[in-house]
């Protein structure tokens, strides 16, 4: 019988050797699938949104997320070029994007906005110096949100109705300034909110103040949906489908209304980081969200639903998912979201033009603090 | 003869080196721990406020603009005085129920009795704060616990929630269980021997406590105040989650200064400010607990 000695050279020869190869699949995937990274709000690189985008081009979208658009620009502003090979922003941030050398340029032939609404196929805020550099991907409306228990649609048609006896210590605000402010400046009969004269900003600012007594509370992203649904607050101004829309999803009677004075527009818009190494991959992506099939996941994503600017993408919905096309106004007809941007009651949000966004900040500040 | 003495001296020398040596190393941990972990990140705090942002990006720069724009702001000197007062009130709170339960801990109840109370006031420190907070928000809101039980005997009081009193129970719940231990240590080591004295001496019940008992646990009871404060002054999650953002702390607006603008420099200002009041505090509570009368 022969006798079998083991070494250790041997057993640590052998040792590599099956560590190699159980190491091997991995590392073979890991040669193939092509990583690339993207700056974003929350929930936009979630399987939900690009596993199908991953699947066919065999990549790993590897998100940074932020909240608010000047984390995102105090993130580029201390972040080498090439790091973000995607940046997803608010409109009233791409200029600033671009200002700071941030983005790249794009090539309107390259996506699909022949299947958009023409209002989007020129977005202000995405052109800069007739030069393009930011997609649209999604938008929503602010408005009135309110719970139907409580407040109808017709109530919710003015936001007089924010002073109403009945809503005392009902009205809760989402502790952001700009679409606050951008509602009750509507309020205040200024035809461009964010673009005011120091007295109507002083009134502005007063008439804000007189609304305090009526507050619950200032919440975050979590604080807005739990007190909408256990109906801590009954309305809230300023919010709009992207909270009550995750609520209804969770059987709450909720819905927003834009009142008759008009509301705010949020726009969602895609850009490729300065310096990508992989551009060409962060183009696809961007060509695939603005696809028929693209837009009509960014509609549904689990963050929040956010209506479509495909014209292609709206058929979709209202055939595949009546229900929620009908509440965010992707319908036919009068009323749907394009006629509210035609009459002009839908103004885009932006950054204040005739005061510092730092005053802004600090009369919110004060008046979370009267 | 002399070379012994010399070689005593120089074996002693050479131990009180080694016990000095041995002395060095295990106090070391410590002036290197304040070095890396308080007076490094303070330099920076107070480099940082003199800081300026340009295009959202921190830029070094010595300027005393930040300084005087929050000194100068009123909402600043109002959330400085709420905070003041809600910390202060969530001390003497907390101070008095907390006296009874250490009282009751130090001197009524067995031994085993006693160990089996103080674990049950460390057990909730085993969860989350945030979750207890939460779930406090489940007791409070309008259709709570709470405000059902409230409901059954005649009562409607509406939501509690972003009252002064959801606020005042999340900072108990926050503070109590330590507030409680450190005043039972106190009470557990006093001479008993003191409380025998004054009984000896024809003291009744009430006078042994307020004569004997409580000056001479004097220590834990500021100390425990003083580490309410503490808590209560910098507390961040109660305020927004119980107070619904509605009671702006100096905490909510450091948050706030940082969430807009990326005003860091104004958040060190803010920072810098309550630190400056916690020393002082906490100083002044120092002298007092171990004042001589």
């Amino acid at each position: 019988m022969a006798k079998t000695t083991l070494t250790r050279r041997a057993l640590l020869k052998s040792g590599a050797v099956a560590a190699g190869a159980l190491a091997m699949p991995s590392v073979v995937r890991a040669q193939s699938v092509t990583e690339m990274t993207m700056l974003a709000w929350y929930g936009q690189a979630e399987p939900d949104a690009v596993a199908a985008f991953e699947e066919l081009h065999n990549v790993k979208i590897t998100p940074k997320y932020y909240v608010g658009g000047e984390q995102m620009l105090a993130l580029l502003a201390q972040s080498p070029p090439g790091t973000y090979d995607l940046i997803h922003a608010d409109a009233e941030y791409v200029q600033q994007l671009v200002l700071a050398n941030f983005v790249e340029k794009l090539d309107p032939s390259d996506y699909h906005f022949d299947d958009f609404y023409p209002e989007f196929h020129k977005f202000p805020g995405h052109w800069h110096n007739d030069e393009l550099y930011a997609v649209i991907s999604r938008f929503g409306f602010l408005g009135i949100s309110h719970n139907l228990d409580a407040v109808s649609v017709n109530e919710a048609s003015s936001y007089d109705m924010l002073w109403d006896e009945k809503n005392k210590d009902k009205v809760g605000h989402f502790d952001w300034h700009l679409p606050n402010l951008g509602v009750l400046s509507l309020r205040d009969g200024n035809a461009a909110p964010y673009d005011i004269s120091g007295d109507a900003w002083a009134k502005l600012q007063d008439t804000t103040l007189s609304l305090k007594p009526q507050v619950r509370g200032f919440y975050d992203y979590g604080g807005v949906l739990s007190s909408l649904k256990s109906g801590e607050v009954t309305v809230m101004p300023g919010i709009g489908e992207w909270i009550t829309g995750v609520l209804r999803r969770d059987g709450a009677n909720v819905t927003t209304t834009i009142p008759e004075q008009g509301g705010i527009q949020f726009t969602e818009s895609f850009s490729i980081g300065r310096g990508s190494k992989k551009a060409d991959l962060a183009r696809k992506f961007i060509q695939y969200t603005s696809s028929p099939e693209g837009q009509f996941t960014l509609a549904n994503l689990n963050v929040f639903p956010a209506i479509i600017p495909s014209k292609v993408g709206w058929e979709r919905m209202i055939n595949e998912k009546p229900e929620d096309a009908r509440h965010l106004g992707m319908f036919k007809g009068d009323g749907n979201s394009i006629d509210l941007i035609r009459k002009g009651r839908i103004h885009i949000r932006q950054l204040p033009v005739q005061q510092d966004l730092a005053d802004w900040n600090d009369f919110w500040s004060a008046y979370k603090s009267t | 003869m002399g070379q012994m003495s010399k070689d005593m001296t120089s074996s002693l020398s050479t131990r009180r080196l080694s016990r000095l040596a041995y002395g060095g190393i295990w106090s070391l941990p410590l002036p290197l721990w304040l070095a890396a972990f308080f007076l490094g990140p303070m330099i920076l705090l107070i480099w940082l406020s003199f800081w300026d942002v340009k295009n959202f990006l921190l830029t070094p720069d010595f300027q005393l603009e930040n300084w005087q724009k929050m000194l100068t702001a009123p909402y600043f000197w109002a959330a400085y005085l709420r905070t003041f007062v809600i910390a202060i009130s969530a001390a003497a709170l907390v101070s008095l129920i907390a006296l009874p339960c250490s009282l009751a801990i130090s001197f009524f109840l067995s031994v085993r009795a006693r160990m089996v109370m103080l674990g049950l006031f460390v057990v909730p420190f085993f969860t989350s704060y945030l979750v207890r907070v939460y779930s406090w928000q489940i007791y409070l809101t309008e259709n709570g616990i709470v405000m059902k039980l409230l409901a059954a005997i005649g009562i409607d009081s509406g939501s509690l929630l972003n009252t002064p009193l959801a606020l005042m129970i999340g900072l108990v719940t926050l503070t109590l269980p330590l507030v409680i231990v450190i005043q039972s240590i106190s009470m557990l080591s006093l001479d008993k021997t003191l409380i025998d004295a004054a009984y000896n001496l024809g003291c009744g019940p009430r006078r042994v406590l307020f004569a004997t008992v409580l000056p001479a646990v004097r220590p834990g009871i500021v100390l425990g105040a003083l580490f309410a404060f503490i808590f209560s002054f910098g507390d961040f999650v109660t305020a927004t989650y119980l107070g619904g953002g509605k009671f702006t702390t100096m905490s909510i607006l450091i948050a706030d200064t940082v969430k807009s603008g990326q005003q860091w420099p104004r958040a060190a200002v803010v920072a810098l400010m309550m630190i400056a009041t916690l020393l002082i505090t906490a100083l002044a509570s120092i002298a007092y607990a171990y004042r001589r009368t």
